[in-house]
């Protein structure tokens, strides 16, 4: 049987149409590839903030939500490449913040990315700190605002009295979590450094319903386990060669002198090792990040290694 | 609403579904539908907001721009046709027709965004998994939005009235952004002094006040719209397109159809 005409231009016009679409999609992939310079990200072409509120017509919570998504993915890509070039990331953040002033994650997490030293952030602790104020003046009665400024101050700043004012202030809002008073209260006395320092990864944990905040939260648990154990450890090797005259040789000595039951070992299960000078050390140094003792002399603090959200989901 | 109104009205609205208007809600669906799957993935703590700050700003910026186009056409469209002649040799009067375009264009964006609100509340379901009292809220916006499409409407169809649909879309269009932009507006004509800040103050009191019926970035947050605001904005609407259709009616008894 004959095709009639009518079906036949049918046919051909629908194998043009997929064949010239197919063969569009094919040579706009290869010109991305050939023009592999992301210009677009690396420009922030509109800095005032009120000049956006007024192109976008009032309709700034979504513009605010786009440039916070924005602020995210830079911050992402740099910290990704590993480059340490954030110097968009706090405009951005302003932005930001400036066209949604409620927006509570562009403070929360924004001053996360700014504050903490290269890899893990911008190393712009100055930056996070205006932040976080201009966060407080605008959502007073947000305690989790006060709790990121007073983590802000113990953690960047090592500065024990704002941190304590931040917790205290936060402490007396209507809404509030438990740990506020108690961490206004061991900053003040600047007593308990882990038990202080476990309470805010823990009040981190419980207050964040992110993935990432969460898993960052318990690699510092993790590691604040590990620099106790290991400070504990070392004082009760400290207390045996004061007592013996020497160092014990493993630590089947300290248990037999009655200074430890059992092998301690870290979170993930491995025995501590007791190094010939006394030192404590971890076995694997890389498996636990943040830690800052029971590393080899000279070692840095292991870091986490650089991922994407994706690779986290 | 006299019967004739009521004929009209739904013919306009029939016309408009016709029109394959409603079709924007498949771009509306895919939109939301899109953002509500992916921005969890790219943006961090946000899922909440942007489902409520893009469906809103979308039904409010879909509808206008259908307000917009249709209605600048409701007139000319049948001038074109000639059934407006047909329909006028009835017993319709010329104000009637006018009055009846608008509300059946009024009722063509009722409908779209009662269609776009379920699709907002579905994409909040989905991301939140539950609604809370707050979304409460997101319901006062969506009738802010309809307040504000009854404005363009009327003014849109003000303008079709008096010029072509090209010109009528131009100044429907200028008034929608400077309505938008009405405290700014209102910020300058306070700072300007003599002959220039009493014509500022004129014409801030004059063009439609759209900046206080978005109230999307309020309730993304979950703040509480006053109920003295929700009255005024209601009142403000509806005597703002009583006077635009009344100019239209005006002008429209006045126009030599020959």
């Amino acid at each position: 049987m004959r095709m009639s005409s009518t079906r036949r231009v049918n046919l051909v016009a629908v194998a043009v149409l997929l064949f010239s679409m197919a063969g569009a999609m094919l040579t706009h992939y290869g010109i991305d590839h050939l023009r592999r310079v992301p210009v677009a990200q690396e420009a922030l072409y509109l800095r005032s903030s009120n000049a956006l509120r007024r192109m976008c017509l009032g309709y700034t919570g979504l513009l605010a939500d786009i440039y916070w998504t924005r602020a995210v993915q830079y911050f992402g890509e740099q910290h990704h490449s590993g480059s340490g070039d954030f110097r968009l990331l706090a405009p951005l953040l302003e932005v930001t913040t400036e066209l949604d002033p409620k927006l509570l994650p562009a403070y929360q997490f924004g001053a996360n990315f700014l504050a903490p030293k290269p890899p893990s952030g911008a190393g712009l602790p100055g930056a996070a700190l205006a932040l976080m104020k201009y966060g407080i003046e605008h959502n007073p009665d947000q305690w989790r605002l006060y709790y990121n400024l007073g983590f802000l101050y113990y953690t960047e700043f090592k500065d024990y009295a704002r941190a304590a004012d931040a917790f205290a202030q936060g402490a007396k809002l209507p809404v509030t979590n438990e740990y506020m008073p108690i961490l206004a209260a061991r900053m003040a006395q600047h007593a308990g450094e882990f038990d202080t320092a476990r309470m805010l990864w823990f009040t981190t944990y419980q207050s964040t319903k992110e993935a990432q905040i969460r898993e960052n939260a318990v690699e510092h648990l993790l590691a604040l386990q590990v620099d106790e154990d290991v400070t504990r450890l070392e004082q009760v090797v400290e207390k045996y060669r004061e007592q013996t005259g020497r160092l014990p040789a493993s630590m089947g000595d300290l248990e037999r002198a009655g200074f430890i039951h059992g092998t301690p070992a870290d979170p993930k299960g491995r025995a501590y090792k007791l190094m010939p000078d006394g030192r404590i050390e971890v076995q694997n140094p890389e498996s636990i990040f943040f830690i800052t003792k029971g590393l080899p002399p000279g070692a840095e603090p292991p870091q986490p290694p650089r991922k994407t959200r994706a690779d986290s989901k | 609403m006299n019967s004739r109104i009521g004929y009209i009205a739904f013919n306009t609205f029939r016309e408009a579904v016709r029109d394959r208007v409603l079709y924007n809600l498949i771009a509306f669906a895919l939109l939301l539908s899109g953002a509500a799957i992916l921005v969890g993935e790219i943006s961090i703590d946000i899922e909440r907001l942007v489902v409520v700050n893009l469906g809103l700003t979308a039904v409010s910026l879909f509808g206008v721009v259908i307000a917009i186009f249709i209605g600048i056409g409701l007139v000319s469209k049948e001038i074109d046709k000639r059934t407006l002649y047909t329909v006028l040799s009835r017993p319709v009067r010329r104000w009637e027709f006018v009055v009846g375009k608008f509300f059946g264009l009024t009722g063509t964006l009722v409908v779209n965004t009662f269609l776009m609100a379920i699709g907002v509340f579905l994409a909040l379901l989905y991301v939140a998994h539950r609604f809370e009292k707050m979304d409460g809220w997101v319901l006062v916006a969506l009738y802010f939005i309809v307040l504000q499409f009854l404005i363009v409407c009327a003014l849109a169809l003000f303008f079709s009235s008096f010029s072509t649909p090209l010109m009528a879309a131009v100044f429907t269009f200028a008034l929608f952004v400077i309505g938008s932009l009405a405290e700014d507006l209102r910020g300058f004509a306070r700072i300007t002094h003599g002959l220039g800040g009493w014509l500022a103050t004129a014409i801030a009191y004059l063009v439609p006040n759209f900046s206080a019926l978005n109230v999307i970035s309020q309730v993304a947050h979950g703040d509480a719209v006053p109920g003295r605001l929700i009255l005024y904005n209601t009142v403000y609407a509806l005597l703002y397109s009583a006077m635009a259709i009344a100019g239209a009616v005006l002008i429209f008894q006045r126009r030599n159809l020959k």
